[in-house]
């Protein structure tokens, strides 16, 4: 909650510093610097942010690059996303730069509370994982808006570098290791006819539980490649419904690991603010079943 | 790789500009020639109060602008209409346009859709139509 503060202070001052800096008479280097911030794409046109801190939806990486930025310019975002399950919570703000509709770079931390099932597992009551999350996407071909004479979708790849500070108790519950690598191929495309947005990833992971329980396991330590599905309703040009789909791999042998869903709710107040609210279902996560509850995510942008 | 693909894009734009159903129920879900002419008056009225794309039309002929958009948008509805003005490259050519103007006219085409009573859902049936546009329409 913390970090959150901050990066809403940093927002606050960024967006103070475009405001003061719109008045000036002859266009100085700042003025030139700020015009990039061109706040041109297309309302929810890049996406929402991820758990991961990449530009998607809830649970999954979308094609689509995040913010407002289009290729001649670039968009700036933060965000604060919570997971509120009935044994766990995760706190997860995040923050991410488009460049040029073209690169996306992304910043996100991970905190995971083991509330209760912290002292059962023989730690202490509430005992955190950590998790640094740094993230880059580059878009390859297609446009996920404009192309709508073609079945090509917008397809990225992306990688994301995962740093979990809890090496000990990760190698303790059988983990391979504490810091691992993600990469994905997105597809994205928009059926505007339909006012129907799909997504397909695939994505190579070691990652147990997206990585809060590290990468890699005693029953399975190497790399697998996993689905991300997501289907969006538009309902509104700021409004829109969807539901989510991720397959994870089982690689520990203490805990069973099972595939998470969401579906959620999406509104785009405009180009600098959107909230999004669901419900998640991560299945199973170490001792306990049934771990589903709601998603709440804040992005705030220019 | 990049050039075969444009000239696909633009050829399949081509192919949708091409003529018309006048049973297309998108036609009558918009409105018919009316709803199009109403659409088409207040979105041109958006475009002209635009700060972000009204420099554009400067050198242009309004009413002759607002008539073409007429028929045109009546073709890419599958109206009843033959649209014979100028190709969208060379409507465009030497405006320099970037995504941000193509953009803004769509959100202002947006608006205008909103006012005149067109449902989000058509909206975007009309929309996706245009939306190959940007090919042409986008040369910086």
């Amino acid at each position: 909650m913390r970090s959150f503060a901050v990066g809403m202070a940093a927002f606050a001052v960024l967006f103070s510093m475009t405001s003061v800096h719109a008045g000036e008479a002859s266009p100085s280097l700042w003025d030139q610097g700020s015009a990039l911030f061109d706040h041109s794409k297309l309302l929810a046109t890049g996406g929402v942010s991820a758990v991961e801190g990449e530009g998607g939806g809830g649970l999954g990486a979308w094609a689509l690059i995040t913010g407002y930025g289009t290729r001649d310019g670039i968009g700036l975002n933060i965000h604060e996303t919570y997971v509120g399950l009935p044994d766990y919570q995760l706190h997860a703000p995040g923050i991410a730069i488009g460049l040029f509709d073209r690169l996306e770079l992304s910043y996100a931390w991970q905190a995971f509370d083991t509330e209760a099932t912290g002292a059962a597992l023989g730690l202490v009551r509430g005992f955190t994982f950590h998790q640094n999350i740094y993230g880059a996407k580059l878009k390859l071909i297609g446009d996920a808006v404009y192309d709508q004479d073609i079945w090509l979708p917008q397809i990225a790849v992306g990688v994301q570098h995962k740093e979990n500070d809890r090496g000990a108790v990760i190698r303790a519950v059988g983990g391979k290791g504490s810091v691992g690598t993600d990469f994905y191929l997105a597809a994205s495309k928009l059926f505007l006819a339909q006012s129907v947005l799909l997504d397909a990833t695939m994505r190579l992971t070691k990652a147990n539980q997206f990585g809060i329980l590290g990468f890699g396991g005693d029953k399975h330590a190497d790399y697998s490649t996993q689905f991300e599905g997501s289907i969006v309703y538009l309902v509104s040009r700021n409004f829109a419904v969807g539901g989510e789909f991720r397959t994870k791999p089982s690689n520990l042998g203490v805990a069973r690991e099972g595939a998470a869903l969401d579906v959620f709710a999406a509104y785009f107040l405009n180009k600098n603010l959107s909230v999004t609210a669901g419900y998640a279902d991560l299945g199973n996560v170490v001792l306990h079943d049934h771990q589903d509850g709601i998603y709440l995510s804040l992005q705030a942008g220019i | 790789m990049k050039a075969i693909l444009r000239s696909a894009c633009l050829m399949s734009a081509l192919m949708t500009a091409a003529p018309a159903f006048a049973d297309d129920p998108l036609f009558t879900d918009m409105g018919g020639q009316a709803g199009i002419d109403s659409i088409v008056d207040a979105s041109v009225d958006n475009y002209l109060a635009d700060d972000r794309i009204k420099t554009i039309f400067d050198e242009s002929n309004m009413d002759r602008i607002r008539a073409e958009f007429k028929v045109q948008f009546c073709q890419v509805a599958g109206g009843p209409c033959a649209y014979r003005g100028h190709d969208m490259v060379a409507a465009h050519k030497g405006l320099h346009l970037t995504n941000a103007d193509f953009n803004a006219v769509v959100e202002d085409l947006q608006d205008a859709m909103t006012k005149v009573g067109v449902s989000f859902a058509v909206q975007n049936r009309f929309l996706a139509r245009l939306a190959p546009m940007q090919h042409q329409v986008v040369s910086k």
